[in-house]
């Protein structure tokens, strides 16, 4: 198979190393809003942990009976730390490669990836929001708390909203590098094939 | 559906590029005439009088309605005050005695204020006291507490004082079902909660003319959690309605255990046939210690009786007085509406309100419209009992008031907003956003008969963002809403003492004119009253010190005195001689354990003061007089235990 471009490989270079920053930044949050909380409740998911108002969330929404949120709900963040370092390591080799096919795998990775935390992050939600203690003491005939996925949501008295944070946005922008990357290797090989 | 989606990517984006910033909450803005509508010009009074309850501080303030201005900050109640003495002077310290002792504090969470056929007469207003079951009536006169009967058998004055439309009676429901009777049946394993526990409902009798208190009959009710209660009125005068939670009858973890049930109750009570029963001898005698204390105006200090029995009635047996109405989750209030027909309950954790009818009530009495019962107490039918209910009304219904026009207005909590809906048709009119979670509610009147629906006062829980902040603890918050017209209007923030809970307001003109402005020297039948300049004096009996002492602008007599010897009592009997309005003296010596006076012209009060150490120690005057306040002071010389220096005492003699 054919080398990629010399930009394209330092594109993988430079997107391999990007991604190290979701070690340092969080990649997700989910923001609350209600009459008497104006100023919001933010809560931050990390590689391997939350912060924020984690324990004000936990409060308000014990009356309507949903789950505890704590680290320990939470498998992936035993693993994402080995997996986000598979993918960076194998970013890195990728671009030390400079094949097309290490770029293709790279950005299936990625890809992948990113789709398995948003499918993750919709079955948590999805569990957190309808899964509730029958004993709850608010119970709402017919309503579920499911968060939104990404965007906003009404739920009751609180707005929520759910979306990437730095992290999660720098993921993103690894993807759109990568998928333009791809994009470009593609039409070329295409265009050798015609030449060929 | 693909032009959400770019919507919600695109705001998703706005959110990523500015954290923080908040999408836009229902902030109604403030109209332009709110200002001139609150504005109280300066020398003109407010339209209402606003008595609002102190919460934690146990007190009471008086607060001027459309201005939000405060009069009084505290008037005493079930606290002491060092301010005026109350609680440290020796007339006031048995207005705070129990079954207990001497209680310095409590928790004060509502206010009723004497109605004559479902009207505000204004004559008194009555507090409960929340820990140590009390109940307080205080003179709008003189704003002065004068009366505090303790409630026996009861844990948790909460459900009360609410009375009835002639004030016949103001009743104490138990929040806490306990144990009663005698020592034995008192020691009991919490968790034979469902066997031993009672609760304990209170009827207190209050004298038409004078307003004197007594506990006329309690009823053992089944051992729920009573929480509000109203009386009904005009039609449905002779009945009584309290709100119930925790019919599970849990005993631990109530958060959980407590809001299990679709639904609790309220509980109406035929107060009328209850007196029945008691003409025809079936009230029994038991025993139950409790404090009656009351205020002399004339002797200017406070009795303390314990009493020994109360008159109980077992529901149980005396069929007729209870029937149960279910009512959603756990409701808090239960409010009457001024016709008497409607009974608004709101179950805190309910999805509607029910709304029943006084008429339908009866009707289901008669046809035995029962589903169930509780110890032989019948249950209604809730379908035959229900007026109907108010769909999606918002999250955390507590209290309802009424504006007489046919309008509801109900508290929400958990969506901190007041919700404006019509009586008869059940329809939502109108919601406005309170800042934040609003607990009581208040219309002028808004209990009675006659309500003036001009203002409603919102009293939250929350006040977050209101105000300059001051620490951890911030400022407690009301509002004033305008509901003169279709739409209500928020029209001022003012920051509140204590932690209010419910408060009444009524016209200014019921009272204003009819206000004490001195005691008259001449009634004045204090036994240690010195009624002019020439009965100062001090007198010793063994170790006490009694010294009758005068003020008037601007001294004491006696000022100079000698004799006194560490160990002693030293009793400061302090007469205001003078007989003007707005005249207080204060008094303060030096190390007093006992805080100061307030002596308001006419009144004798007296101050303790022990003294621990030789020395010559000054007392002044702390009620700012005349020009001459400053020099309203004297001197009380201590010498050791066993001297001989003679008791002498004087004013303005040099030598």
């Amino acid at each position: 198979m054919k080398n990629v471009s010399s930009v394209n490989r330092i594109l993988i270079a430079v997107c391999s190393l990007l991604m190290i920053s979701a070690y340092f930044t969080p990649l997700w949050q989910i923001s609350l809003w209600a009459p008497q909380y104006p100023e919001g409740l933010n809560m931050k998911i990390w590689i391997d942990r939350l912060s924020g108002d984690v324990d004000i969330i936990n409060g308000v929404n014990h009356y309507i009976g949903m789950k505890h949120i704590g680290v320990e709900m939470f498998p992936e963040f035993t693993y994402l730390i080995y997996v986000f370092g598979f993918i960076i390591g194998f970013g890195i080799l990728a671009a030390i490669i400079g094949k097309r096919w290490s770029l293709y795998t790279f950005f299936s990775m990625i890809a992948i990836l990113g789709l398995g935390v948003l499918v993750d992050m919709y079955l948590w939600g999805y569990d957190y929001g309808h899964n509730l203690d029958p004993t709850a003491a608010i119970k709402v005939p017919g309503m579920a708390y499911q968060p939104p996925l990404i965007g906003y949501k009404e739920l009751l008295n609180f707005l929520a909203y759910s979306g990437p944070d730095t992290g999660g946005w720098i993921l993103a922008l690894v993807g759109t590098v990568l998928l333009y990357a791809v994009i470009t290797e593609v039409m070329q090989s295409k265009k050798e094939k015609v030449l060929a | 559906m693909k032009t959400r989606l770019w919507l919600l990517a695109g705001a998703t984006l706005a959110m990523a590029l500015a954290t923080g910033c908040k999408p836009k909450g229902a902030q109604s803005a403030l109209s332009g005439d709110a200002a001139s509508k609150v504005y109280v010009a300066p020398g003109q009074h407010d339209e209402f009088y606003n008595i609002v309850s102190g919460g934690f501080n146990g007190q009471m303030s008086v607060v001027g309605l459309p201005s939000g201005r405060v009069f009084k900050a505290i008037l005493p109640v079930f606290s002491v005050h060092p301010e005026n003495g109350w609680g440290f002077s020796e007339e006031t310290k048995p207005m705070l005695n129990t079954s207990h002792g001497f209680v310095p504090w409590d928790d004060l969470h509502h206010i009723a204020i004497s109605t004559t056929n479902a009207e505000h007469d204004a004559r008194w207003a009555f507090g409960n006291a929340n820990n140590t079951p009390r109940i307080a009536r205080v003179d709008l006169t003189t704003f002065k507490t004068v009366e505090i009967i303790e409630i026996p058998n009861s844990g948790g004055n909460h459900s009360s004082p609410f009375i009835t439309e002639n004030t016949e009676y103001v009743v104490a429901g138990t929040r806490f079902s306990v144990p009663t009777g005698d020592d034995a049946s008192r020691d009991v394993p919490i968790d034979t909660y469902k066997e031993n526990f009672k609760g304990t409902i209170s009827f207190i009798s209050v004298d038409k003319d004078h307003g004197d208190m007594e506990i006329a009959f309690q009823l053992e009710a089944p051992p729920f959690n009573f929480d509000l209660a109203r009386a009904g009125k005009k039609k449905s005068h002779g009945w009584f309605f309290f709100s119930t939670y925790n019919t599970e009858m849990a005993h631990t973890l109530l958060e959980v255990n407590a809001s299990q049930k679709d639904k609790d109750f309220i509980m109406a009570v035929n107060w009328k046939k209850a007196e029945e029963y008691i003409k025809q001898g079936k009230g029994k005698k038991v025993k139950a210690k409790y404090a009656h204390n009351k205020w002399d105006e004339d002797t200017h200090m406070a009795t303390s009786v314990i009493k020994e029995e109360v008159l109980s009635l077992d529901p149980r047996e005396l069929k007729d007085i209870i029937y149960f109405i279910p009512c959603p989750k756990s409701p808090h209030g239960t409010d009457t509406d001024p016709t008497g027909e409607y009974i608004v309950g709101s179950g805190k954790l309910a999805a509607i309100i029910p709304v029943f009818s006084f008429t339908k009530m009866l009707q289901a009495i008669e046809n035995q419209d029962f589903e169930g019962s509780v110890d032989g107490m019948p249950v209604l039918r809730y379908e035959s009992v229900l007026h109907g209910e108010v769909e999606k009304p918002g999250l955390g219904p507590l209290h309802t008031e009424f504006d007489g026009r046919g309008n509801a207005y109900t508290s929400f909590f958990v969506s901190s907003e007041v919700v404006k809906w019509n009586i008869e048709t059940l329809q939502v009119l109108d919601r406005v956003p309170t800042f934040y979670s609003v607990g009581h509610l208040m219309i002028p009147g808004g209990p009675t008969g006659k309500p003036h629906g001009k203002y409603l006062v919102a009293y939250n829980k929350i006040s977050k963002d209101r105000y300059l902040p001051t620490g951890p603890e911030l400022a407690h918050t009301a509002q004033l809403y305008d509901i003169s017209g279709d739409k209500m209007q928020l029209l001022l923030d003012f920051p509140t003492v204590g932690e209010p809970h419910y408060a009444e307001a009524f016209p200014a003109s019921l009272i204003k004119d009819k206000q004490v402005k001195f005691f008259p020297l001449e009634k004045n039948k204090h036994p240690r009253a010195a009624k002019g300049i020439n009965d100062a004096r001090v007198e010793r009996d063994g170790n006490k010190v009694h010294i009758y002492m005068t003020t008037i602008r601007s001294n004491f007599r006696p000022d100079n005195i000698e004799g006194i010897r560490v160990g002693d009592e030293v009793y400061f009997h302090v007469t205001n001689l003078e007989q003007d309005w707005d005249v207080p003296h204060g008094f303060a010596v030096k190390g007093a354990n006992t805080a100061e006076l307030l002596v308001m012209p006419g009144e004798t009060a007296t101050l303790r003061w022990d003294p621990d150490r030789v020395g010559v120690f000054p007392f002044y005057c702390t009620d700012f007089c005349s020009a001459l306040h400053q020099e309203m002071q004297g001197y009380i010389r201590v010498s050791p235990a066993g001297s001989n220096v003679p008791l002498k005492y004087s004013t303005g003699l040099t030598e």
